[in-house]
């Protein structure tokens, strides 16, 4: 009776549908989408005998709120470090001491002892950048300097601009645009920029993370995105410019952290260790195009990023650039509640 | 006077079937072309390549997905199939008894359900669970894969169970048979092809989830179709579409097979 | 004879609990991993939410009371949560243009599949159904990549010279009916051909022996012999067009939200359990009268029918 044949089948599915991995270790990181190269992970793989996954988020918001609930399996997260100080403050990270590791004495100096985590006590410098505009200049002649081509949009480019929906940027972006300083609790500027994001709403197409290939194919013409990302669509055409923002423009980094409540904790610390390692750094940077704090790694990092607008900033725009920083908790309540209003 | 209007033909109505099954298509095999094709972007052709196949075949994270798709979606279907037949053994072929609807309703609960409500709700139940007993592994998406199967391995099986009718077992009994041996001798086999079409419908479905699989796993957890939403929303290339016509042939080769079996007349 | 009168009774018990062991393990499952869970969303609705997601076990009405007001942020008035309220109308909108649509598009094709000669009847049923295997992700990317600016349907409206720049049909309410129209096509085809099925196509024709035109043909007589199919088609289309959350995430570029959008958005950026739990049971209830509407109608037209 065949039937006897498929029961035998079935069981074996089951059986092997509960096998086991083959490799010594795993490792599961919860990074940023597209941002991890895939040659560097491989390295590290065969250098470790580890079994690497990756899994995406898009925003810091989503990563918090995913750790933060438990039960995740995750290992290594990668914050912003404007985020830092609340994940640390939560007690959801683990203190792997970076600083003790054999390749720290390759962070750069500028990254080795930042405010968000003092002494390099948790995290390893990821990769660093700003948040600026996008946009195709066979389009648009004008100005790309300023934050107004989000909000107060020129007219070619009405209904061509995207925003990508992480919510400090924006409403960083908007408090900037609006005279303020950043994090500022001022009521009078908030309402302000509720105002001006709400009124700028209808210009825009979409509120998308995917920019590169949109971009490319024309869905947008411009739009507010990280450098490396502009970075990548000009590298493919030529006319994709990025403008560093007048009114003023944030410089932001993400860090490699260890969660405490990590299954694989060997395998982190050495993933961290591996990090700081300017070959590895270079690799990754070559991936995401985005300079990363490593001293050392230029080496390793392709000709097009040496010079490029879009990783070293122009003499003229630094002084616009403003750091990132963790905001007040009430602060931070203003600013998601403008952002649910802005989400109709 | 009178003229004769043959039933097979409403104005427009053939003109209009037509337009459907090509629009219905069109776009897949428009998808299909494109992965054969040797640029970047979708807009211009650049000659016959099997180059994004070959990438999606390299690409750990493809491939680690597919196969988590596939081992869930077998153990779902195989917990779910068993599930459903004891179910539909209990609902069917009988006079109508106290709790008989509301079991059939429960059953059936899942479809009437819209998915990203049992979504969130399995969010919430799981997380606690995972918090309370440390426990992260695949076994939270299987169940909560077996449970939204059930109802739909139920249906086939439901279906030819009632189209058996029950001589041929009370005969049995006549002869002696315990229940045990008539279920196994006489039973199950008749009911076979409804089991096994239960099993590759509750399959596809499994392997087709994305809204509850999206909200339930944990890290590393990603199905192909997990990872799919994911590319969808941030870095759409060619190599999608490479990978949606694999898995599209996957589907395709077990609904046919589903198509064929459940047509086999006995 | 009373002795056997007990004896049947005992085996008829025997018998039903029999049929509960059987089925316990199905309902076990579904309790656990489907119904239950649901339960755990009411509660949650009724709690406050925790400062970076998840809640405090505190009990609140806020998340009830957000769902349809908000207070303003700076004047703190109480007003009609127009944010809500817009994203409740669009979902239901779309839902219905949905419904109405794939009733439009599907009604010919059902009744042209239903007239084929037998044997081929099967092969047709199966060629609608394929799509309907392929995955949803797969079908919203086709949908997609045919739309956007550079997609075919662009691109050969330029050739032919209707238009000169590509139109923008991506990330708009429309993209995102058209999506759902063809991710649930074949949903609407099905129960109406089972419906159709069933016509004794005599009766049509004697409608013709009789005179009368195929417009009134249609209306009077084999219309009304599908309703039940379209009621049916139309639920099946109608509850999952409402809850949508893939289509529209793909294709409305995250400005256009439905509600299954803004509940999935409290669970990550927003940061609201219980408002996510109080508009996903919304959408529950929602679903439940729309079911109700069908149970009525169903019943009704099957008793005149009958």
């Amino acid at each position: 009776m065949n039937w006897k044949l498929t029961t035998t089948a079935m069981g074996l599915a089951l059986l092997a549908s509960t096998g086991l991995a083959s490799a010594a270790g795993e490792l599961n990181i919860y990074n940023w989408g597209n941002y991890t190269s895939p040659e560097m992970i491989k390295k590290f793989e065969s250098e470790n005998d580890v079994k690497v996954t990756i899994t995406d988020y898009d925003s810091n918001d989503t990563a918090l709120a995913k750790i933060r609930q438990g039960g995740h399996g995750f290992d290594m997260v990668v914050p912003s470090q404007n985020y830092m100080p609340i994940w640390i403050e939560e007690g959801l990270l683990l203190e792997s001491r970076p600083d003790e590791m054999s390749n720290y004495k390759n962070v750069a100096k500028e990254w080795a002892d930042p405010d968000f985590d003092k002494g390099r006590h948790y995290s390893v410098p990821w990769a660093q950048g700003t948040v600026g505009v996008v946009v195709n200049t066979d389009v648009y002649k004008g100005d790309i300097n300023t934050w107004g081509i989000i909000f107060d949009t020129p007219d070619e480019l009405k209904g061509k601009v995207n925003v990508v929906p992480e919510m400090t940027d924006v409403i960083d972006a908007a408090v900037l645009y609006n005279g303020g300083k950043k994090c500022t609790g001022d009521l009078e500027i908030l309402k302000k920029v509720r105002d001006t994001l709400v009124k700028a709403k209808p210009n825009w197409v979409a509120m998308e993370y995917g920019t590169i290939e949109k971009m490319l194919a024309g869905d947008f013409s411009a739009g507010s995105d990280w450098n490396g990302s502009a970075l990548r669509q000009r590298l493919q055409n030529p006319a994709i410019k990025y403008g560093y923002p007048k009114e003023g423009y944030v410089n932001w980094s993400d860090n490699l952290v260890v969660l405490k409540d990590a299954k694989n904790v060997d395998n982190a610390k050495l993933f961290q260790n591996f990090m700081m390692d300017p070959e590895n750094a270079g690799m990754n940077s070559s991936f995401h195009r985005y300079a990363n704090g490593i001293a050392g790694s230029d080496a390793f990092m392709p000709a097009e990023m040496k010079g490029a607008p879009e990783v070293e900033i122009p003499a003229e725009f630094l002084p616009n650039g403003v750091p990132s920083q963790t905001c007040p908790p009430e602060v931070q309540e203003h600013y998601t509640k403008i952002w649910t209003e802005l989400q109709k | 006077m009178a003229r004769y209007f043959s039933v097979q033909h409403q104005p427009g109505f053939t003109a209009m079937a037509v337009i459907c099954f090509v629009a219905l298509y069109a776009p897949i095999l428009i998808l299909v072309v494109y992965a054969f094709n040797g640029g970047e972007s979708i807009a211009s052709w650049q000659g016959f390549s099997l180059r994004w196949f070959e990438k999606a075949w390299n690409n750990e994270q493809v491939i680690g997905a597919s196969w988590r798709s596939v081992k869930i979606a077998s153990a779902a279907a195989v917990l779910a199939t068993i599930a459903a037949t004891m179910a539909a053994l209990a609902t069917t072929r009988t006079k109508p008894y106290r709790g008989l609807t509301l079991k059939y309703a429960f059953i059936n609960q899942p479809l009437m359900v819209p998915e990203i409500v049992t979504a969130v709700a399995l969010l919430i139940f799981f997380s606690r669970i995972k918090v309370a007993t440390g426990y992260s592994g695949l076994g939270y998406l299987i169940i909560a894969h077996t449970a939204f199967c059930i109802p739909f391995a139920y249906l086939p099986i439901r279906a030819r169970l009632e189209s058996m009718n029950l001589t041929l077992e009370q005969a049995a009994a006549d002869l002696y048979a315990t229940p045990w041996m008539t279920f196994r001798r006489i039973t199950l086999p008749l009911l076979w092809p409804g089991i096994l079409a239960g099993l590759m419908l509750a399959f596809v479905i499994s392997l087709d989830d994305v809204v509850i699989t999206n909200f339930v796993k944990s890290g590393g957890q990603d199905t192909l179709p997990t990872y799919m939403l994911g590319q969808l929303r941030r870095a759409i290339t060619p190599e999608m579409n490479a990978i949606s016509t694999v898995f599209l042939l996957l589907s395709v080769g077990i609904v046919t097979l589903f198509f064929f079996v459940s047509r086999k007349r006995d | 004879m009373a002795r056997a009168q007990e004896i049947a009774n005992q085996a008829e018990r025997k018998d039903i609990r029999n049929r509960w062991i059987l089925s316990a393990p199905a309902l076990l499952i579904i309790l656990f991993a489907a119904t239950g869970p649901l339960l755990i969303v009411l509660v949650y609705s009724f709690l406050t939410p925790g400062p970076y997601g998840d809640v405090k076990w505190q009990f609140s009405w806020d998340a009830w009371t957000s769902v349809l007001l908000e207070r303003d942020i700076f004047d703190d008035t109480l007003s009609l949560a127009d944010a809500h309220l817009s994203i409740l109308w669009r979902s239901v909108r779309l839902a219905l243009g949905t419904t109405v649509l794939t009733a439009l598009f599907g009604f010919p094709t059902a009744y042209f599949i239903a007239t084929r000669p037998a044997g081929s009847r099967d092969i047709w049923l199966f060629l609608i159904t394929i799509p309907f295997w392929t995955n949803l992700l797969i079908r919203t990317f086709a949908v997609l990549e045919i739309i956007r600016n550079e997609g075919i349907v662009n691109s050969l409206l330029i050739k032919l010279g209707v238009i000169q720049q590509p139109i923008q049909m991506l990330f708009t309410d429309f993209a995102i009916m058209i999506g759902m129209v063809y991710v649930y096509l074949p949903l609407m085809v099905l129960p109406l051909y089972a419906s159709m099925e069933k016509i004794d196509f005599r009766l049509v024709e004697a409608g013709y022996d009789l005179y009368a035109t195929r417009f009134k043909v249609l209306r009077r007589i084999i219309f009304p012999l599908v309703k039940p199919g379209v009621i049916a088609g139309s639920i099946l289309v109608f509850i999952p067009s409402l809850g949508a959350y893939v289509t529209p995430s793909v294709l409305g570029g995250g400005k256009n939200m439905m509600l299954g959008n803004l509940i999935e958005l409290q669970f990550g950026q927003g940061r609201n359990w219980p408002l996510g739990g109080a508009l996903s049971i919304t959408l529950m209830l929602i679903v439940m009268v729309a079911l109700l509407a069908y149970v009525r109608n169903a019943g009704t037209a099957e008793v005149r029918h009958g």
